[in-house]
């Protein structure tokens, strides 16, 4: 943009510089007080992990977070398979249709909690027995669609010639894929890869409703919710901030591997 | 791979069985849940029925509604000013700097979202961070009750929906030509008039994109209302959760999501029409 004064530029650094605090001071607050001996918010009584060896004797959490685990590993693998397949269909389609790119897109816009009774209402009129498998499945619907877009912007400046190529010199379209595309779309097909993963991890609504009744399928953020309604504790503040450990570390790898999968 | 309509269709087919099962037909079913009656002990009794969606005008319902609408309103305004403002310093940094700040202001909409709620209790609650400031600084008596207020929703709503907005007005900022606002300074335009007649019309199709998602977002959360509002600001997404998980009302529970469709629908399609008369005028701009 055009030559900027003194003033305007330093009016802008401010607003930049306001809106920033406050997107991450309460996230900073939360990491510091993880880390506060005594625990209560009151006051600073000395730096100390032993909140987060609390979590580790946590049964309830730690079984949470392996339903996590579960959960997120395998609608990321599914979705990913389906979503790259269905962004190459896509992308290799002569033909365009709008009810095809709205279908596709659906799953990214459609509010969670519709969603979420949706696929409830479904799976107990269809009397199929709810747990991780019904939230895994679900998961899926959402995260395909994700790793497609990605897949899919990849797809947008991808230069068939050289697949082409390929196939003149003979190679069958499996190898092709396999030694030509494949390699060249990896990059974007791990971040959406790690991106379905962070929204999988983190996904609460969709979970909570096609969870089925009894703890055995209780995921974090399920357990997150319920220990955030006792009010705030040391040990949620500890929880809280491994996860977004490992969401902001997942997406700031996505988005060094694959430019514009979170921002352009 | 060369372009083969067969082979791109067996490429789709498995994704778009997946979607088809698990989201078209469940809404599909959603939709045909809200013409059927309620059952006595809470089932779904098959005979027709407009009650549910006559139920919609009931002046309790709609009361929520309103409610919801204001709230969601409130925090779409709020988030549309401070992220216009944050998008429009972002792209008047330096080129090479834009990348980072941009991905800086996104990144937390892609993480945990009860997180960042949780956040706001820890800083708001009666113990929290700003009641001890105030009483750093003097402040004493009963500390302010600032948790379970409609300002507590409507801060989390702008909090967590803010880098979406950042986001949308950004794409239209960047790609801004500066010799427009040039030529209207040198034309003689204040630089407030240069904004409001050149920049903000320019741009308004971005502000119309995040605006639809943070008041459609907002206006169907339950989790900020629930854990910030403490209960007592029932939203829509409140009251479809009930009907579902308490008031075991479905066919209700459904009409309710319909409407939140609808409203959706509505809304995406007044900003699609009006991106395109946006590109519409530009266009003109570009040929004359």
């Amino acid at each position: 943009m055009a030559e900027r004064s003194p003033a305007t530029r330093r009016g802008l650094r401010f607003v930049l510089g306001g809106v920033f605090a406050f997107l991450y001071l309460p996230i900073a607050v939360l990491v510091a007080l993880s880390f506060n001996e005594g625990g209560m918010p009151t006051a600073w009584t000395g730096f100390s992990a032993k909140w987060y060896g609390a979590l580790l004797s946590n049964g309830d959490i730690l079984s949470a977070a392996g339903n996590t685990l579960i959960v997120g590993t395998v609608s990321t693998l599914v979705a990913t398979v389906l979503g790259t397949l269905l962004a190459l269909g896509i992308e290799t389609r002569r033909r365009k249709g709008r009810a095809l790119e709205a279908l596709v897109f659906a799953p990214m816009i459609i509010p969670d909690i519709v969603l979420a009774i949706a696929l409830l209402s479904f799976f107990s009129l269809l009397k199929v027995p709810m747990g991780l498998h019904t939230i895994v499945v679900s998961h899926v619907v959402f995260n395909l669609a994700f790793v497609s877009a990605v897949v899919r912007a990849r797809l947008k400046t991808f230069d068939w010639s050289v697949t082409e190529a390929s196939l003149d010199l003979g190679a069958s379209a499996f190898t092709t894929f396999r030694r030509v595309t494949l390699p060249l779309i990896l990059p974007a097909v791990i971040a959406g890869a790690l991106l379905a993963f962070t929204l999988s991890v983190d996904e609460f609504i969709i979970a909570f409703f096609t969870a089925g009744a009894g703890r055995a399928s209780t995921t974090l953020p399920m357990q997150i919710f319920a220990m955030i309604r006792f009010g705030v504790t040391p040990e949620i503040n500890a929880l809280a901030t491994i996860v977004m450990l490992v969401s902001v570390s997942a997406l700031t790898l996505a988005q060094r591997l694959n430019k514009g999968v979170i921002a352009p | 791979m060369t372009p083969s309509n067969a082979r791109s269709t067996a490429l789709m087919a498995p994704a778009l069985a997946w979607l088809t099962a698990l989201m078209v037909v469940p809404c599909g079913l959603i939709l045909a849940l809200g013409f059927f009656r309620r059952g006595i002990y809470g089932g779904i009794e098959y005979t027709f029925t407009l009650e549910n969606f006559g139920l919609l005008l009931d002046p309790l319902y709609a009361g929520i509604f309103l409610t919801s609408a204001r709230i969601a309103g409130t925090a779409t305004l709020i988030a549309v000013v401070i992220g216009y403002a944050a998008a429009y310093a972002i792209a008047a940094a330096p080129r090479h700097r834009q990348p980072f700040l941009l991905f800086l202001a996104v990144l937390p909409f892609w993480s945990n979202y009860l997180i960042r709620t949780y956040a706001w209790i820890v800083l708001l609650n009666r113990e929290g961070l700003i009641t001890q400031g105030l009483r750093m600084i003097g402040y004493e008596g009963e500390p302010p009750s600032l948790l379970y207020t409609e300002g507590a929703v409507i801060t989390g709503l702008v909090y967590n929906y803010l880098p979406f907005v950042i986001l949308a007005c950004y794409a239209p900022l960047s790609r801004l030509n500066p010799e427009m606002a040039e030529a209207s300074r040198d034309l003689g335009a204040s630089p407030f008039t240069t904004f409001r007649r050149v920049i903000l019309p320019m741009t308004l199709h971005g502000i119309a994109a995040g605006a639809v998602f943070v008041f459609v977002l907002s206006i169907g959360n339950f989790i900020t209302p629930a854990l910030l509002g403490g209960g007592r600001f029932q939203m829509i997404g409140n009251l479809v959760y009930a009907q579902f998980l308490t008031a075991n009302d479905w066919p209700f529970g459904a009409a309710l999501s319909m409407a939140l469709i609808a409203i959706m629908m509505g809304l995406l399609t007044l900003q699609a029409m009006a991106a395109e008369r946006g590109s519409g005028d530009r266009r003109e701009v570009a040929d004359g």
